[in-house]
């Protein structure tokens, strides 16, 4: 059973939300990305997203993109992105893994290759940002013979048609791209939200995760009142920037999850309900 | 060839709904933008069948844009070089000097008719964000032009031009600070201010519908020399030549041709510093099939599938991407496709000015110079077609520089 799935269905039986933080590999530094990682972990991730460094990051806010640019010069290409997923491995057999990243490079290295490898270093799922449903019918079948869920990303404008596609190939969870714009552009809207969910679950039965906009605890404490799942990334993207250390990354990694946890804790879950 | 005219047969269904040309084009984009593209696509495939609005293009076109523009045989060149007859489709003497303004007229007026108010621009040169100020500052709209940092050095006097017609130009830092940042950043703002905001993209390259719509907009330069061949010269021409950077004003003058087959179709690429190293921005000549900028296509990148930095003397050939269009001709066999180096285009920049008194945009001397090579492999009773696509006076201050001038 995929990593995914096994953890929404424990996070479902025990009432709880998801946490899961977004961070670029080998941003601030190659060397600071594991140690990262599990310190998101102790402070109550429960997924973790990881950015693969692209040098043309169309869909994300200049936050992302200056991360994207540093791990770059700093040598991160996907062969250390896996190399960080399989080191992370070894200390945490548990907590699933995606991968989130441009098409380019997984075409480079060709999708039956790319999927093995991912597969083999223990990455669960796959978010490729410029590949929407649309596109992605040829890459399905590798990433499934791999037990690699495919991610996709929906937004309040997703046409019904597009959605249905969309859930023929979707596993693991829907990521529900909150607001117009790019990553970290705005903030989000939350009481449009819960209307905007219950349409996405009529269409795919996966968990909902909520992200793009989202960056303090309060909002996030919102968020996980009406969905699966809530995702932060570039308000700790921001944060990690400022870090000179490793340990200082690890710091301020536990410093602004854990509030972020204990708000989403505290607000009322409302699939835990829908469990009944 | 059977495959290729099967393939030719096929044409008229491409590019396809979803917007591909064979394996290549399509909608790679995130799903943020897709309502936008769908938006788009649904308003360009009604007003092109909408009467009202074509002629209204048509008029634009001609007492705004120029049109038509001449065919001029270029008898000193052809002395010159004592083969085939050089003929010159002279899109430089358009309106804001290129062919760019083709395009950013009918999306102007596409942008009104869909009722948006603001319109954003990628530029390069500075030509396509020169022709969107000017049909913004027409219309009446709020125009935005991002545009490489690298390149505002380059071309300060288009900056001007942009500044002077209402236009911000936002100087984009990020990446090689070229084009290809430019257009990133132009997605963005798009993205985020869709309800209002037009993008006016400059090329055939990016996700559906822009390669198709672009040319579209472009093959008033192909339909124009066709017709115009066929009046003055009582023939079509040999070989069509033409600069490709996205590739706008090339798949302009091809497409009208695609089905006259015994017209050859050579896309010159800018081959920078020379095709064997990386300092280039030759991605049919020497890249490979990726993803790039929402299609899928040739593009440059290195061994990890980041893009890579691109080098030419013309910054609107400096682009790591090409149209779909333009992959998908290369790959059937119909159109091919030459790098020409900085040397040789600026060699021809000054041969045309000094031999027939016409000052080409640095880009469009690319295809000069390989339109002077080849007419010279051809007989006499032959004719090659150039697209001079724009004029030169913005890259004064570039080939000045390259001559250790200062004003």
């Amino acid at each position: 059973m995929n990593r995914i799935d096994r953890r929404f269905s424990e996070l479902k039986r025990a009432g709880r939300v998801a946490l899961v933080p977004y961070v670029t590999a080998g941003h601030p530094s190659p060397a600071a990305t594991v140690p990262v990682l599990h310190a998101a972990v102790k402070a109550g991730a429960d997924l973790v997203e990881l950015g693969m460094p692209f040098s043309d990051v169309m869909a994300d806010g200049p936050v992302i993109q200056n991360a994207h640019e540093r791990a770059l010069a700093q040598g991160t290409g996907l062969d250390q992105v896996l190399e960080m997923v399989s080191a992370f491995r070894r200390d945490d057999v548990d907590t699933p893994i995606i991968l989130m990243g441009y098409a380019n490079p997984i075409e480079r290295r060709g999708v039956g290759t790319f999927a093995r490898q991912a597969s083999e270093a223990g990455v669960d799922g796959l978010l490729i940002v410029d590949c929407p449903a649309d596109e992605a019918d040829d890459l399905q079948g590798q990433l499934r013979s791999h037990d690699i869920h495919q991610i996709f990303l929906v937004a309040p404008t997703t046409t019904d048609s597009r959605l249905n596609h969309a859930a023929r190939l979707a596993g693991g969870f829907v990521y529900y791209v909150s607001i117009k714009g790019v990553t970290g552009a705005a903030s989000l809207d939350v009481d449009s939200l819960a209307p905007m969910i219950k349409q996405v679950r009529a269409r795919i039965d996966l968990p909902v995760a909520v992200g793009f906009g989202i960056r303090e605890p309060a909002q996030a404490a919102a968020v996980a009142a009406v969905a699966d799942a809530v995702v932060i990334g570039s308000a700790l993207v921001d944060r990690l920037d400022r870090c000179e250390s490793v340990d200082e990354a690890v710091v301020v990694v536990r410093e602004f999850l854990a509030p972020v946890r204990q708000a989403m804790d505290n607000s009322a879950p409302v699939s835990v309900e829908e469990t009944a | 060839m059977v495959e290729q005219a099967l393939k030719l047969e096929q044409r008229e269904a491409l590019p396809d709904l979803g917007g591909h040309f064979g394996i290549f084009g399509g909608r790679f984009v995130s799903e943020t933008l897709m309502p936008a593209l769908e938006e788009l696509d649904a308003a360009w495939r009604r007003y092109m069948k909408d009467p009202d609005f074509l002629a209204e293009m048509d008029r634009d076109l001609a007492h705004f844009v120029g049109r038509p523009s001449p065919l001029y045989l270029a008898e000193n060149l052809t002395r010159q070089v004592g083969g085939a007859r050089i003929v010159l489709k002279r899109e430089d003497l358009n309106h804001t000097g290129a062919h760019k303004i083709n395009n950013t007229v009918g999306q102007g007026l596409l942008a009104r008719a869909m009722g948006k108010r603001r319109v954003i621009a990628e530029t390069g040169a500075g030509q396509h964000g020169v022709a969107s100020a000017t049909i913004a500052a027409r219309l009446g709209m709020e125009c935005v032009v991002y545009m490489g940092a690298e390149d505002v050095r380059r071309q300060a006097v288009n900056v001007y031009r942009m500044k002077l017609l209402g236009a911000q130009v936002v100087a984009v830092e990020s990446g090689s600070r070229t084009l290809k940042d430019a257009l990133n950043e132009a997605m963005r703002d798009w993205v985020t201010n869709v309800d209002d905001t037009f993008y006016i993209l400059g090329t055939v390259a990016g996700p559906h519908p822009y390669p198709a719509m672009v040319r579209d907009f472009n093959a008033i330069v192909g339909r124009e020399a066709r017709a115009q061949m066929l009046t003055e010269y009582g023939r079509l021409p040999d070989a069509l030549v033409a600069c490709v950077g996205g590739g706008s004003n090339a798949i302009g003058l091809f497409y009208p041709f695609i089905d006259d087959t015994e017209v050859a179709m050579i896309g010159v690429e800018a081959a920078g510093r020379g095709l064997s190293g990386q300092e280039h921005a030759a991605s049919l000549c020497a890249g490979r099939v990726g993803v790039l900028h929402g299609s899928r296509t040739y593009l440059l990148d290195d061994d990890s599938g980041q893009i890579r930095h691109t080098h030419s003397i013309s910054a609107g050939l400096d682009y790591p991407g090409v149209g779909p269009e333009h992959a998908w001709l290369k790959d059937c066999g119909r159109a091919r496709y030459v790098g020409v180096s900085d040397t040789e285009a600026l060699e021809a920049f000054h041969n045309l000015t000094r031999t027939e008194g016409i000052m080409p945009a640095l880009e469009s001397a690319h295809a000069i110079a390989y339109g002077l090579k080849l007419a010279a492999e051809l007989p006499q009773d032959q004719i090659v077609l150039v697209n001079l696509s724009g004029r030169g006076d913005k890259d004064i201050n570039t080939v000045a520089e390259l001559e250790g001038i200062e004003f």
